[in-house]
This record gives structure tokens, sequence and C-alpha cells, in this order.
């Protein structure tokens, strides 16, 4: 919380009476003298942070980001954003393995599984929420997963939502025959070498579970798992590996059904494709958070995600992305488009997604990956 | 310091900044990756320091990884030879032709102004559903519905052969180049055909650049890991593939290590073997 919003609200509870004017005036008085004594070492402090580096997923994300967030972050306190970007949070995280201790600072990661990764690998921090006055306007479901991870602390704040689902073209498969059949549609035979999936092994063995009718989060029958993961290689004329591919081949219809990221398919949408797009129960939700790295400058960082969590900043970067920002819509205004988007829970509450369980996930992480990796070569 | 031992100084002096950089930029990395092989990776995803043989052990005993390398060196040899069956003639052709030969060899070169990721997604555009070459046959009517030709070991092979032959071409125009054309004149007027000319005279002296040229696309085709990528299909992986997973994907620092050097051990066997029998001198033309 800024000190701002500290004597705003302490003036609030004054005039509404809920304290007496000689408290009101004692308050103000103490934190006179605190804001006396810590300005000029604060000042110090920030002074010897020239830049704060930010990495995310570039296009349309990071010129919000530099338009609503980084340009008046660095006209407020004169710390210069360094805007990089990453292809995605496996290479990402392989980068800051092998970086120096402070080289790399907040980074759009995805998923609570990704936060618990850079968690267990001693790369979190510990954020002091009072510098984020913005996370009050939060989806307190999204934060909550965080801090069951980081013993109530939080090492990033939730930005942005979405879920995996299944893409399909409306030429060649029905709504109804998606309805009908669910995640199965990726491992039908009538549609051999026109199915598509993305080469992540959690989002592969998610679709093998509900193939095979099991809860994502408490697998009981793994063998299973790996058939109807097989049998979808088998099936499949492609595993694509980014948004950009996924977008392309369904676009170019080298494939009619896949699972699918709901903003990319909002986007083909949105060019004219008639691509349907559902969430089959227990359908992958996920979430994006920007996360602090552990080394950086907590302060500047701190104040920096206060503007990206701006709602102008972070209703900017949502309309972009395609992705329902992590505002609860019962606190800000979201606007026009955002209610339109796939996955967006006017509610604020999110209880129709199911997210991975990071120790769940997390657990198997080692021996699931691996196989996988020999699955999807033909073993 | 007398006259010798200055002269005996000097070439070493000249290769100094070169000998630092390869040792910096090469070898000190390279002990890095041999040490990180005997680490071991965490189930947190981070590395246990020590002397462990655990990934040497898997990598050299699991059928898995013999398997993907068999693969890759197949695909390695026959990227090879179509490269060597289409880069001959058109080197032939180059080293032979009057007048226009530095517009051929810029035109050879002009592919190595694009990135090769560039140059290989550009298949996509070609051969896809929707790519030029489908929209060509269903505009002359010659078939109904588009062909799949993505997404497969021949699209890998293509894209790999796309990317080698100027390398292929180089090597076997520079030993042309250097064949004296007399040898081919004498042979001729001796009675001997074109064909058996060439066969007698030309190729045997064209191997070295073959081999070179040869080496060069196998060495640099097995060790590919874009190609596959974009345009492989699911099965089609090759064993850098393997490696990328398990350093990125996995985040298997150690494994990964292990299977780079593995995959290094295989291609510098072959390296030693060329030079033993050929020596390094025709790659360095080739290359130069």
């Amino acid at each position: 919380m800024d000190n701002t919003t500290r004597y705003e609200r302490l003036r609030e509870r004054y005039l509404n009476g809920d304290l007496d004017r000689r408290s009101f005036l004692g308050l103000i008085g103490a934190a006179g003298l605190a804001y006396g004594v810590q300005t000029p070492f604060n000042k110090m402090a920030l002074a010897a942070v020239s830049q704060v580096r930010f990495d995310g997923w570039g296009g349309v994300v990071s010129e919000a980001f530099r338009e609503y967030a980084f340009g008046p972050y660095t006209k407020a306190t004169g710390i210069e954003v360094v805007d990089g970007t990453f292809g995605g949070g496996d290479e990402y995280l392989s980068r800051v393995k092998a970086s120096q201790n402070g080289e790399y600072n907040i980074a759009h990661l995805s998923g609570v599984f990704d936060y618990a990764r850079y968690h267990n690998l001693g790369l979190s921090s510990v954020l002091n929420e009072d510098n984020i006055p913005n996370l009050k306007y939060v989806i307190p479901k999204l934060s909550d997963v965080f801090r069951k991870v980081t013993d109530g602390k939080l090492s990033c704040v939730p930005y942005d939502y979405g879920t995996t689902g299944l893409a399909y073209n409306r030429k060649h498969v029905s709504d109804e025959e998606m309805k009908e059949k669910g995640a199965k549609i990726l491992i039908d035979e009538k549609l051999k070498g026109k199915i598509g999936g993305w080469s992540d092994w959690r989002t592969r063995i998610w679709m093998g579970a509900l193939q095979t009718g099991q809860d994502p989060n408490a697998i009981k029958d793994m063998d299973a798992v790996w058939d109807a993961v097989r049998k979808h290689r088998d099936l499949a004329l492609k595993y694509w590996t980014s948004g950009a591919e996924l977008m392309s081949l369904l676009a170019e219809e080298e494939i009619y059904v896949t699972e699918g990221w709901s903003g990319r398919i909002y986007a083909l949408q949105e060019q004219g494709h008639d691509i349907g797009y559902m969430d089959p129960p227990n359908g992958f939700g996920w979430q994006e958070c920007l996360f602090v790295i552990k080394g950086s400058p907590m302060e500047a960082c701190e104040e920096l995600l206060n503007f990206m969590l701006d709602p102008a900043t972070s209703i900017a970067v949502a309309e972009g992305q395609n992705y329902p920002p992590a505002l609860d819509p019962q606190k800000v205004d979201l606007g026009k488009k955002i209610p339109t988007l796939p996955a967006f829970d006017p509610t604020g509450t999110l209880s129709g997604l199911t997210f991975a369980d990071p120790g769940y996930w997390n657990g198997n992480e080692a021996e699931w990956s691996k196989t996988f990796g020999r699955v999807q070569k033909g073993y | 310091m007398s006259v010798e031992a200055r002269e005996a100084r000097q070439p070493w002096i000249l290769l100094s900044p070169a000998l630092t950089a390869v040792a910096l930029l090469l070898f000190v990395p390279l002990l890095f990756i041999v040490v990180y092989s005997f680490w071991l990776r965490t189930a947190t995803g981070a590395d246990q320091v020590g002397f462990f043989l655990d990934n040497w052990r898997e990598a050299l005993s699991d059928a898995f990884y013999r398997d993907i390398l068999l693969y890759t060196l197949k695909i390695g040899v026959i990227t090879t030879v179509v490269c060597a069956l289409m880069g001959y003639p058109a080197a032939y052709f180059i080293a032979r032709s009057k007048g226009n030969k530095a517009i051929l060899l810029l035109l050879l070169m002009l592919p190595f102004w694009i990135s090769y990721i560039i140059r290989t997604m550009s298949w996509i555009n070609i051969l896809g559903v929707s790519g030029a070459l489908n929209s060509v046959l269903i505009a002359l009517g010659i078939i109904d519905e588009p062909i799949q030709m993505l997404y497969n070991q021949a699209t890998v092979v293509l894209g790999l052969v796309h990317f080698l032959l100027p390398f292929m071409v180089l090597n076997v125009y520079v030993s042309l180049e250097g064949i004296d054309v007399s040898l081919e004149d004498a042979a001729c007027s001796l009675g001997a055909t074109r064909w058996s000319t060439f066969l007698e005279v030309t190729l045997p002296l064209s191997l070295p650049g073959l081999a070179a040229g040869g080496l060069l696309c196998f060495v640099l085709g097995s060790g590919t890991y874009i190609t596959p990528l974009v345009l492989g299909g699911p099965t089609d992986a090759m064993f850098a593939n393997l490696v990328y997973e398990a350093i990125i994907t996995q985040l298997d620092w150690p494994l990964g290590s292990a299977l780079s050097l593995m995959l290094l051990a295989v291609l510098g066997a072959l390296v030693l073997i060329y030079n033993k029998y050929l020596g390094m001198a025709q790659l360095m033309k080739g290359l130069g």
C-alpha cells in the first residue's frame, strides 16, 4: 500500500466518524515523522536501482505493457524497464537457471505449476503486499492457490486466466458432435491425420485423463492414460509447439481438431475463421502471473507490479491477448470486450474452472515428462 | 633472443587471440558440459552436485536413446546421399560453365542470406494443404482434394536437403575447380568417351570434395533439431531433439549434457575417421 492510499483511508475513517480528531492528527503526525526519517534512505535505496527487467510473451501484450505500465512507471520513478521476451516457460526457466542472481526480475509466467517449480528451485521472493495496493482488485481465488505454495506469502501477482479447451473446425466437426464426444474427439479414428495436439506433457496427460473418464488431479489408472496418449499420437498429424503454430494449423485446415488456448482460438474467431471452442467438463483451467524472481530489487518491482495491475493496464493487456484479467468483475468494470472472451467468469469465483493441483503435478513431473518424451516418439 | 626463437614464437603470438577465443568459447563450455553430465537432477529440478554415473549409464544402455541415435544417423545418411546426387551435377555445371560462374555462385549463396528457420518454415507455405503446390494441382484439375504432404520423414529430409545442399555444391565445386582440365582433354585424346573420362578421371579426382561435402552435410544434418520440429510428424524426432527436451522441457541438464556429449562423440568419431583417410585440408578448402 502506498502512502497516499494510507492517508486517504485515514481521512475517510476520520470523515466517517470512525476516528476521533485527536487520533487522526496523532496518526498523521506519526506518519509524517516516519516519512521524514525513512524518506531520505528510501530515496537513496531507490536511486541505486536504475532498471528492472521484465520478460513476457511479446507481441500485443508487451505493447500494452509499454504503453500503459512501463512508460508511466519510468516517468514516476526514473527506473527504466528492460523489456525482454521468451518463447516458452520451460525455455525461460533454463535461462533463469543459467543467469546471475538479480539478472532477471519479473516474468509473466504460466500456471501455478510454474510458480511451484520456481519456488522449489529456490527462485521465489516474498512480496510486500502493502506496496501493491492494486492487488485488492484481484480475484481472491487466484491469489489463494499461489499462497498455498509459498506458505501464505506471495512471490507473484495473478494477472490473467484462461483455459486449454477443445478447438474444432465447424466445417468438418459439428457442435453437437463435440458435445457428445468431448475430449474423446482427439482420439477419434475418423479424424486420423487431421488431429493436432500441444507437445506439452501436462496437457497430453490431462487430455488422456479426460479421455479415460478420470479426474486429471487424481489419476488412478495411468496405463490407460498413456494408452490414450499413444492413440492420440498415432492419429495426430502434428504436435504443435507454439500459439502461432496452433493458429496456422487450424487456419490452414491442416488439422480439424486439437486442444487450444482460449485466447488464441478467440483470435482466430475474430479473424473470421469458423473455429468452435468448448471447455469439456474438467477442462484445463490455468492462470498467468507476474512473478518476481529472487534477488530482484523488491520495492522497485512491487511498484512496477502495481502499475501493471492498474485496471487500465490490465484491461488493455487482456483485450490485446484475449485472456480475461485477474481483476474481480465484482470490483472493477471490465468494459465491453472482456465479458465476451472465452473462459470469462462474471461472478469472479472461477468455480467452473479446474486448475492443475501443483503438488500433484509437480510430484509426478520428473517421471511423467520423461515418459511422455518417449511416448511422443513412438514408444 | 635469437632470430630462430623469435620466428618460432611469431605464429603463436599471431594465433593467440584465436586460440584464446576457442579455449574460452568452446573448450571451457565443453568442460562445463562434461562436469554437468556427472551431476544428477533432483525431483524438484535442481541439480545435485557430485560424481554420478547414472546419466551415462542411462544414455548408453537405454534402447530408446540408441534407437533414436540410429534413426538420426539414418536420416543423416539419406540426406547426405540426396545432397550428393543433387549437388554434384550442379557443382559440375558451375565449374564447367564459362562466363557466368560468379552469378551462379552468388545464386548458390543467396539462401544463406535468409534465416535457416525461415527457409525451413517456407515449406509449410509450399507443401501445406492450402499451400502453393496443392493450389496449383487443384487449379490444374490434377487433384480434387489437397494431398497431405507435410509432417513426415520425407519432409524432414527435404528440409535438411534444402539447408545443406549449398554446402555440398560448394565443396564439390572447389574440388572440380582444382582439376586440371587438360587431364580430361588428354583422356579424350587417348580415345576415352566423355562418360568414361568423367568416370575414370574427373570423378576420382573430385572425390575428396565430395567426401568433404558429405561429411559436412552428415554432421550438420545429424545435429539439427529445428527441421524435425518444424517439418516432422509426431514420431520424427532426432537425437538433438532429445537433448533439447532434456535440457529445456525436463530441466534435466545433467542427462542433456550426457546425451549431447554422446552425439558429439559419435559425430566426432566420424570426423576423425575422415581426417585419417582424407585429411582436413579438403574440408578447409570447401569452407574457405
